[in-house]
């Protein structure tokens, strides 16, 4: 039963990733998935600076320029954004609250499936005759009006996806509300776990508003009906308003984790307690809640009238006193501390100021007068570009070099970090600083094109070599994680030295059941306590060494993905579809469409059915088997040899 | 003595931002040259919003670069031991309060703003005749271009939009087909024209546009319309009342313009045979035609809102639309030989109301 004992095939390797419902290696295939997805809509939005970089390229068509805007904005927010976020959750949030696993094991590997398998749906439409074109945001009259099957790969595979998505933020919930070391009260929770909750929280409310406006989409282009068809009494304005109820509350949910990796780093190369957690956990749960009443601030000049877009106005500017507060607490942390520049804290301290300029100019977007003329402009761009990459991409990057060693027993190169960081920090600079002024001086946003002698040339020639660098800075990173494999692993605790919280009390590479006994928390930042109070081991006990219960692995999460994914099949080709009736989309016969949803559906069907029949109580690691995995790893850590004599 | 100084750099900082600002871009198409009174208010919210937040950015970054170089474990040692602060109720609540400031001094232009330029009920006022006083514009979005329609004189023009200065300009925005959004960058922001409800706002139009380097403003389509949602631009030109009453009344007077069939111009015999059923070439009437109204096309700066205003350009437009605009709807819809199109692009440059 030893994690390190023996050398698995290739091949045995594979099924236990297929099969694997241990938080540690779902959090491997986020990372993998969400690195990948990153690579591709990364890619996207280097072809559109291209593009950009000089007016009147023809270096692509229009639709193909659609296509990628589209495809760049749902993949960078949904496919790579989240499941990245998701990794370091996975990997991170049960070892700070002292549990083995999360609440639901099974389901946690069943919404990274469904996620990933919606993710590929999605991005099959690239091979299979057009991607959506309607933006990441699939107004209704547009996405309506779009032909050819693009739109519904979007529907679909989103729908698919979120459902993931939707799963995993539930467990999150459950694990953080129920699976806490004996001690750890809420309010000493570390402040990851406590922005993963609210996070998760998020998810919980604003995904079911995106699977029914998806829903009313896919009825509306697949089976005739006219929710969004205002010639036959529908209304596109019930779209936008359904999508920004789930789109606005999106944003924290990206960005409230990344605020709670801040929160972890900080302290860490500062040497010094969270500044203010008290009120962090109080801004955190105000930014959450406040995040679900301002979406209509997306429809300034939609015409809601004056009243609507006042109080809309006021709303949206009050996001700024949480976050603020939290952006002082942050400095009030390094104020008196001891900083260590590390590859994580530079990217901590980057983030700072970026932050705080995407967040004011929310703030002038807030007032709406002023939106009429910055709303759908390059502003906006370079607005929500400061905050996704200035605060959620900074953060991913820095909490990648900061939780490496947990995750991989590995390092990644300080060096080449560094120059990493650098590259990428300017680069970013250079593309969307100047973006605030392509906007003011006019030039409207989602333009695959635009003529010369407008002002804007300059600009944007500029803005392409900032996309170039961070597209090399990106690249330097990937070579780093590529060379972290063959360095020397890490085998420690404590990793820099200054940790505080309960993850890195843990000795890596960690046993797959995590603590060999659950912990007891005695305070906010328990490691740290453990340590300056002598205690070599990092942690003391709630329980004696005994039996450890552990989840059996299952294949059957993939099967049902695999099914859904199936049944998308079916439903997309469906004959009955607005698009395949107009003749500008391939459909098949009702027999095989029907035939593909009963037989998709159906295998996910009968996996549940599996599942539910078949106790499946998991097994138990017993005493003997966890002193003896225990006496494995001091061995591998002491020699650097796998296996003892097992 | 130093925080004096710390303000004199703020305040030179500022100065040379806005001259820096209001420098930026072209005339006729930056938000930074307010050319209307809607445009100029925007702009002072923007320059009032811009100067609060840049204080924000300066003063956090100036904290965090005092507290960065300040608490380097390089300066400060490698063994030393932070004091484990918990936090201070005194430092949170200033830092919610002062924001809190800075916001309601936001809100409160913001709120009259919105207000003001919400009101569009001067629309409906009339004179003793019963006739309307204000200047009403009936926009329609189309992919991919815009009519312009004067209900209160009974004309309708297409891609330039022609307005008095000095006088509030009503609009009713609508959209035919998807949805996209009206903007005017110099004049005043932006409204949405939606496909199922008319949106109603107004702006000011001050600067004639003769003295402007292209002659006209620049507008925008603002939300994405499909592959061409880059290519329908629009043009503005703002004429002082008198010019513009003369404009009228020469728009008015070529009610009943038509073109035929059996003309010896080859263009105009070839116009009447292919383009006559989507375009009109008299300005009077309704909305609601298939294809722009072609009444002003020697007048124009543009064509198809963005190509240089040539016979040349005018002839390959109408040979290959789809090469230049993507998705436009004029595709296949008439077949005509490049000597036809050569002479339809001549016939069509004599069309003209100011000449």
């Amino acid at each position: 039963m030893s994690s390190v004992a023996q050398k698995k095939s290739f091949g045995a390797q594979v099924w236990d990733f297929l099969t694997t419902v241990d938080h540690k290696k779902i959090a491997i295939l986020y990372l993998a998935a969400g690195t990948l997805f990153f690579a591709i809509a990364g890619l996207e939005a280097l072809f559109m600076r291209f593009q950009l970089m000089f007016p009147e390229s023809t270096f692509m068509s229009a639709g193909t320029f659609n296509e990628l805007l589209t495809m760049h904005g749902t993949t960078m927010l949904f496919l790579a954004a989240t499941p990245l976020l998701f990794a370091f959750m996975n990997a991170i949030v049960p070892l700070q609250i002292g549990a083995r696993d999360v609440a639901f094991p099974f389901l946690n590997s069943l919404g990274f499936w469904l996620f990933f398998l919606g993710a590929v749906f999605l991005h099959l439409s690239f091979f299979l005759g057009g991607a959506p074109d309607a933006g990441w945001t699939s107004y209704a009259s547009l996405s309506l009006y779009s032909p050819g099957h693009g739109i519904d790969f979007y529907i679909l595979g989103l729908q698919i996806s979120g459902a993931g998505t939707l799963i995993s933020g539930i467990n999150f919930i459950v694990t953080i509300i129920t699976m806490r070391a004996p001690g750890m009260t809420f309010m000493r929770m570390p402040l990851f776990t406590w922005t993963t909750l609210v996070s998760s929280t998020l998810i919980l409310f604003a995904f079911p508003p995106l699977t029914v406006s998806l829903f009313l989409l896919l009825v509306d282009r697949m089976f005739g009906a006219n929710f969004f068809d205002h010639l036959m009494g529908g209304n596109t304005i019930i779209w936008e308003h359904l999508f920004w109820i789930f789109g606005h509350p999106e944003v924290y949910i990206l960005v409230l984790p990344a605020f709670g990796l801040f929160s972890e780093i900080i302290p860490v190369f500062a040497r010094k307690r969270l500044f203010g957690y008290s009120s962090m956990v109080f801004a955190t749960i105000l930014i959450g809640f406040l995040g679900f009443m301002v979406w209509a601030h997306h429809m300034f000049t939609v015409g809601l009238g004056a009243t609507a877009n006042a109080i809309f106005a006021v709303a949206t500017m009050t996001i700024a006193v949480p976050t603020g507060m939290k952006v002082f607490n942050w400095i009030l942390t390094i104020w008196g501390g001891s900083i260590k520049v590390t590859v994580p804290m530079l990217y901590a301290l980057g983030f700072i100021p970026s932050f705080v300029a995407g967040g004011v100019t929310g703030v002038m977007m807030a007032a709406a007068p002023l939106d009429y003329q910055l709303h759908d402009s390059y502003f906006i761009v370079a607005h929500f570009h400061y905050v996704i990459v200035g605060g959620i991409v900074t953060a991913l990057f820095g909490a990648a070099h900061f939780y490496w060693p947990i995750m991989f027993n590995r390092v990644l190169s300080e060096k080449l970090g560094v120059i990493t960081f650098w590259i990428f920090f300017i680069g970013f600079h250079l593309t969307f600083f100047l973006q605030h002024f392509l906007g003011l001086m006019g030039m409207p946003r989602r333009v695959f094109t635009f003529m010369p002698n407008q002002g804007w040339d300059l600009f944007n020639l500029i803005s392409t070599i900032g996309a170039i660098m961070m597209g090399i800075g990106v690249i330097l990173l990937v070579l780093n994680v590529l060379l972290s494999i063959k360095s020397e692993p890490v085998n420690r605790r404590d990793y820099w030295g200054d940790g505080r919280s309960l993850e890195w009390a843990l000795e890596t590479p960690l046993p797959f059941y995590n603590f060999k006994q659950t912990p007891l928390v005695r305070g906010y930042d328990p490691y740290w306590i453990e340590k300056h109070e002598g205690n070599k081991e990092g942690m003391v006990y709630a329980e004696p060494l005994g039996d450890i219960h552990m989840p059996n692995n299952s294949i059957l999460p993939l099967v049902m993905s695999i099914g859904m994914f199936i049944a998308g099949f079916g439903a997309l080709y469906s004959p009955w579809g607005d698009q395949v009736i107009a003749g500008t989309a391939k459909g098949i016969s009702p027999a095989l469409s029907v035939g593909l949803l009963i037989f998709g559906i159906g295998m996910t069907v009968v996996a549940m059915i599996t599942r539910s029949a078949k106790d499946d109580l998991g097994y138990y690691v017993t005493k003997a088997e966890v002193e003896a995995t225990e006496k494995d790893l001091a061995h591998y850590r002491a020699t650097g040899k796998k296996g003892g004599n097992k | 003595m130093i925080k004096g100084l710390k303000k004199w750099r703020l305040f030179s900082l500022l100065a040379v931002m806005t001259v820096f600002l209001a420098a930026c871009g072209e005339e006729h198409l930056s938000t930074l040259r307010p050319a209307g009174s809607v445009g100029r208010e925007q702009f002072n919210l923007l320059m009032l919003t811009t100067i609060i937040m840049t204080i924000v950015v300066v003063v956090v970054s100036i904290i965090y670069l005092l507290a960065f170089f300040r608490f380097r474990r390089s300066r400060v040692g490698e063994n030393v031991m932070p004091k484990q602060v918990e936090g201070s109720h005194t430092l949170e609540v200033i830092w919610a309060v002062i924001p809190i400031i800075l916001l309601i001094i936001i809100a409160i232009p913001v709120i009259s703003a919105t207000y003001k330029f919400a009101d569009v009920s001067a629309m409906e006022d009339v004179n003793e005749n019963g006739e309307k006083t204000a200047l009403t514009v009936n926009v329609t979005a189309k992919l991919y271009w815009w009519e312009f329609e004067y209900p209160n004189q009974g004309i309708v023009t297409a891609q330039e939009l022609v307005v008095p200065t000095g006088e509030r300009v009503y609009f009713n925005l609508m959209a035919a087909d998807v949805k996209h959004s009206f903007w005017i960058p110099a004049v005043g922001g932006k409204m949405d024209t939606n496909v199922e409800n008319l949106n109603k706002f107004y702006l000011d139009f001050e600067k004639e546009s003769k003295d402007l380097e292209e002659g006209v403003f620049f507008g925008k389509c603002a939300e994405l319309c499909g592959p061409s949602h880059a290519l329908m631009d629009f043009k503005v030109k703002t004429l002082s009342p008198e010019a513009f009453d003369a404009w009228v009344a020469s728009m008015k007077a070529t009610e009943g313009n038509t073109a035929s069939a059996e003309s010896t111009d080859l263009g105009e015999a070839t116009f009447a045979n292919s383009c006559l059923g989507c375009h009109a070439v008299s300005g009077v009437g309704v909305a609601g035609a298939f294809g722009p109204n072609l009444t002003t096309f020697g007048d124009r700066n543009r064509v198809a809102g963005f190509m240089d205003h040539t016979v040349e350009k005018t002839a390959d437009w109408i040979m290959d639309p789809e090469y230049y605009k993507p998705g436009n709807l004029m595709t296949d819809k008439y077949n005509v030989t490049e000597e036809e199109a050569q002479a339809i692009a001549e016939y069509l440059m004599t069309l003209s109301v100011e000449k």
